[in-house]
């Protein structure tokens, strides 16, 4: 520890600790443009020059390391002129068109010059302009706003891995941009605009649509992958606005996906269901809750006894599950599910193993080496990704044993090959188990090549390991046995198994036990049924959506809780009942590592919608069931609070080694198809993610 | 990504490699500069996106990196350049030193403008960043060789003595 003293006031530091950061942690201002405390020091913008004493020109605190005994000053008359001549050098060329820039009121720049700027310019010549770019359907560029501090190029390269953006030319004509005409495609890349101070970088959906000050800010939970990044909904008389991260150091630190950000555009979209509907003689009509309601009861009371079948979205929360299951259980029925994209079921024999990770998703960074079996977990679950990343930049090593080798951002080995996964994930499996003399008899047959010894070994030695199975592994025709196999690995290399839940409350709809302990699982159901009752679910939902929509189709009656309407919901429906999207309605999340995560209403549902959860108990009530009461739900989550996550024994499933290879029939999801709510915000559904054949190949 | 040309091969790629081989090897991209440079003689004395991403390809870098070097230095060309490319120093000393006068005597002499061939190709002109020569300023370059202390007739003289 050192001592410096800034401003005459005495502070402890770290020897090395940047001048910046400690003032930062004493509360003492220093203006800064191109720091950032999550990425490198590029110390361009000089705007944190501050008085040193015993050094004779002025030193950017961003770049400078304390020393013992360091005496600065951030307010002498040489710092205020240093950093006041900087500030007017930035101004030189800036167009100062605050009144119609969307950054107006959470600008840098412009909180920076209140404090630091003239109020009148002494440049009287031409200001140089830069053309816009086009950046591609997320972001929106005024480039001529630029004041090349390169937070958004260091983004790419260091944390996106990614490297998109650039700064080309030099002095006068140096210029941020892709240089060629190109999209920013990185799906991650909705933080570059929360990272640049200005507003050459701004978020083309949100666009001209409001300014900042007049935005109310609720706090919230992603609503589209496990990871649960904490996000701030923004909203204008009770439209949401746009969604931007939350730090949590433990979560998605300051980042957010492009998904988590992008996807309220659908809370908005044309085709919300904002009445009761029901179809009488069929015809569509809208009615009020009451008659609705009826209609629904009635005609799963006419059902009971036959087969009914229950299924929701796992991005409800843990309330409407836990009351839908309840329901569902109330009225005899077991067919329970939210796999829908899940095809072996075989696993289901010996019961149910609740997803997740047990290292923390900030531990992840620290992993020695880690397996993928079946995942192309950037665009699964990007936060994990990012972690994952940071350990590899450490020197971690990552096997991805997949289908097809996919284009990630950072360097691993890919096993791709034409042998497909279960003979790949046998071989590395079997290396382990002769390393460690196992005489697993699932890989009797099954020898190892020396590259599989080679990353066996590596597991081996590796102080902390990973394999985990994520959602092409889970939508493979062998899943079991991929399972299987990963445990065989996991306990000979001493690594944690994880089976990665993939949507935002997998591990919840575990919890509350949303699955059929006696019953049809998710595919059988999609043979068809005589009812179902779905909750935030459409056809496109299920690995095979033709059947999944005929099944509907051909059910005698069906009860859909949808926030949208659509021509193939009515055509299978026949009563649709609007509920809230996620920033409309109080719930609770839980994470891949097992936090319940609650959030309240941030904005109110759109027109008669009403948050599922208040739908279900009034249903409970209606079919007279006991225990339906609730004014608050956190009263519903007290209910499962205590519920805990089950585990099997994955080294013991019932599955023995194939020699086909099935690898071609998995359907893989691209991110912005998981779920409805994705699938219906347009911006999202511009970019190369929105299908498969693009996520995969359209990019570099 | 494949890129549409093919340059890097044979005698070129010999030549790149050895740059490479230079560095520890997880750092081609330190051969980029050689490698533009190589490129470029190769290609007549200028460069194309096209062979830009190739080189970018060749060292397994993002093509936005190889693009931010060769805009950034005065000795890359994105445009077809004369069989004498006169790179003009555009910075303080030498515009002190009265180069902006002698350059426009220059585009005069030749009728062209910086960015810009002379119709029998035998001459370009370029406006770059100071070349490190500031001592004697006002001073330009001319193919590989720095001219220093420059007057309308020493120019004019160094031009006419040019095949
Ligand atoms: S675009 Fe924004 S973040 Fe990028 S360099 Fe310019 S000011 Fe900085
Ligand atoms: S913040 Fe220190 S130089 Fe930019
Ligand atoms: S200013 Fe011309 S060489 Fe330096």
């Amino acid at each position: 520890m050192v001592k410096v003293e800034i401003n005459g006031q005495v502070i402890e530091a770290h020897e090395g600790d940047m001048l910046i950061d400690v003032a930062d942690g004493a509360q003492i201002p220093i203006p800064r443009f191109c720091y950032h405390k999550k990425l490198s020091i590029a110390a361009n913008c000089r705007m944190c020059l501050v008085d040193v004493e015993g050094a004779w020109k002025p030193l950017p605190a961003c770049a400078t390391p304390v020393t013992d005994g360091m005496v600065v000053r951030t307010n002498s008359p040489k710092a205020i002129a240093s950093q006041k001549s900087v500030m007017e050098f930035l101004l030189i060329n800036h167009p100062l068109d605050c009144p119609i820039c969307d950054q107006g009121g959470e600008c840098e720049l412009q909180d920076v010059a209140m404090d630091y700027g003239e109020d009148v310019s002494r440049y009287t010549e031409a200001k140089r302009v830069v053309g816009d770019k086009n950046a591609g359907p997320l972001i929106s560029t005024d480039m001529t706003r630029c004041i090349h501090c390169t937070r958004c190029v260091r983004f790419g390269q260091e944390v996106a891995g990614m490297m998109e953006l650039g700064a080309t030319g030099r002095s006068e004509w140096m210029e941020i941009g892709t240089y060629v005409e190109k999209s920013i495609d990185s799906e991650m890349s909705g933080n570059m605009i929360d990272l640049c101070p200005v507003g050459a970088l701004t978020s083309k959906p949100f666009r001209y649509t409001t300014r900042t000050w007049e935005l109310k800010a609720h706090q919230g939970i992603a609503a589209h992958d496990s990871i649960g990044s904490h996000i701030q909904v923004h909203s204008k008389n009770d439209k949401v606005m746009r969604v931007v991260p939350h730090e949590n150091e433990d979560i998605n630190e300051v980042w957010l996906s492009d998904r988590d950000r992008f996807s309220y555009e659908s809370i908005n979209a044309e085709d919300r269901l904002t009445k009761p509907m029901i179809k009488v003689n069929g015809e569509w009509k809208a009615t009020d809750w009451e008659t609705a309601l009826q209609v629904a009861i009635e005609g799963l009371q006419k059902a009971v006894g036959n087969d009914i079948g229950v299924m929701a979205s796992a991005n409800s929360t843990t309330e409407e599950l836990h009351l839908l299951q309840k329901i569902a259980r109330g009225i005899g029925s077991e067919n329970i599910d939210f796999r829908t994209r899940q095809v072996d079921f075989s696993a289901d024999a010996k019961g149910f193993h609740t997803p997740g990770l047990a290292t923390a998703i900030a531990d992840v960074e620290k992993q020695d080496a880690v397996v993928m079996v079946g995942s192309y977990l950037r665009k699964e679950l990007p936060i994990l990704n990012l972690r994952l990343r940071k350990a590899t930049l450490k020197g971690a090593k990552v096997i991805a044993v997949n289908p097809q080798a996919f284009k990630f951002n950072y360097d691993l080995e890919q096993i791709a090959d034409d042998n497909g996964m279960v003979a790949n994930l046998a071989g590395l499996a079997k290396a382990a188990a002769d390393a460690k003399g196992d005489n697993d008899a699932l890989l009797a047959n099954v020898t190892a090549t020396d590259t599989d010894k080679v990353n066996a070994e590596a597991l081996i030695n590796a102080k902390n390991s990973i394999v985990m199975l994520g959602q092409i592994a889970q939508s493979h025709a062998d899943y079991a046995l991929l399972t299987k196999l990963a445990a065989s690995l996991a306990k000979n290399t001493d690594s944690e198994l994880s089976i990665l839940p993939i949507q935002a409350n997998e591990v919840g709809a575990n919890l509350v036990n949303f699955l059929p302990a006696n019953g049809k699982n998710a595919a059988q159901m999609a043979q068809g049924m005589d009812a179902f009752l779905l909750m935030g679910l459409e056809a496109a939902d299920f690995t095979d959506a033709t059947q999944a929509g005929q099944a509907f189709k051909n059910a005698g009656f069906v009860v859909n809780l949808t926030a949208f309407d659509s021509e193939e919901a009515r055509q299978y429906s026949d009563v649709m009942l609007p509920i809230a999207l996620f920033a409309e309605t109080a719930g609770t999340f839980v994470n891949i590592n097992g936090n319940k995560q609650s959030f309240k209403m941030s904005v109110k549902p759109q027109g008669d919608a009403k948050a599922a959860w208040k739908v279900l108990r009034v249903m409970g009530n209606m079919f007279n069931l006991a225990g339906f009461d609730y004014t608050h739900t956190n009263e519903v989550l007290r209910e499962v609070l205590d519920n805990r996550s089950t585990t099997l024994a994955l080294a013991h499933l019932d599955a023995e080694m194939v020699s086909a290879n099935n690898d071609s029939k998995v359907v893989m999801v691209a991110p912005y198809q998981m779920d409805a709510m994705v699938r219906r915000a347009p911006s999202l559904q511009k970019t190369p993610d929105a299908n498969v054949a693009t996520m995969v190949g359209g990019q570099d | 990504m494949s890129t549409k040309t093919n340059i890097i091969q044979g005698d070129i790629k010999k030549r790149i490699d050895t740059w490479i081989a230079n560095y520890p090897e997880d750092q081609r991209q330190s051969a980029t500069m050689p490698a533009l440079r190589i490129v470029q003689e190769a290609n007549g004395g200028s460069l194309t996106n096209d062979l830009m991403d190739e080189i970018a390809e060749y060292l397994g870098v993002p093509p936005i990196a190889v693009y931010e070097v060769a805009t950034f230095y005065g000795n890359y060309n994105h445009k077809p350049t004369g069989r004498h490319s006169i790179n003009w120093c555009n910075s303080i000393s030498c515009y002190l030193r009265g180069g902006e006068e002698l350059r426009a005597r220059l585009e005069e002499k030749l009728g062209v403008k910086p960015g810009e061939v002379t119709a029998d190709g035998k001459f370009s002109i370029k406006k770059v960043e100071c070349l490190g020569a500031c001592g004697g300023a006002p001073m330009c370059q001319i193919g590989k060789d720095y001219h220093e202390n420059l007057t309308e007739e020493k120019l004019f003289k160094i031009l006419d003595e040019l095949e």
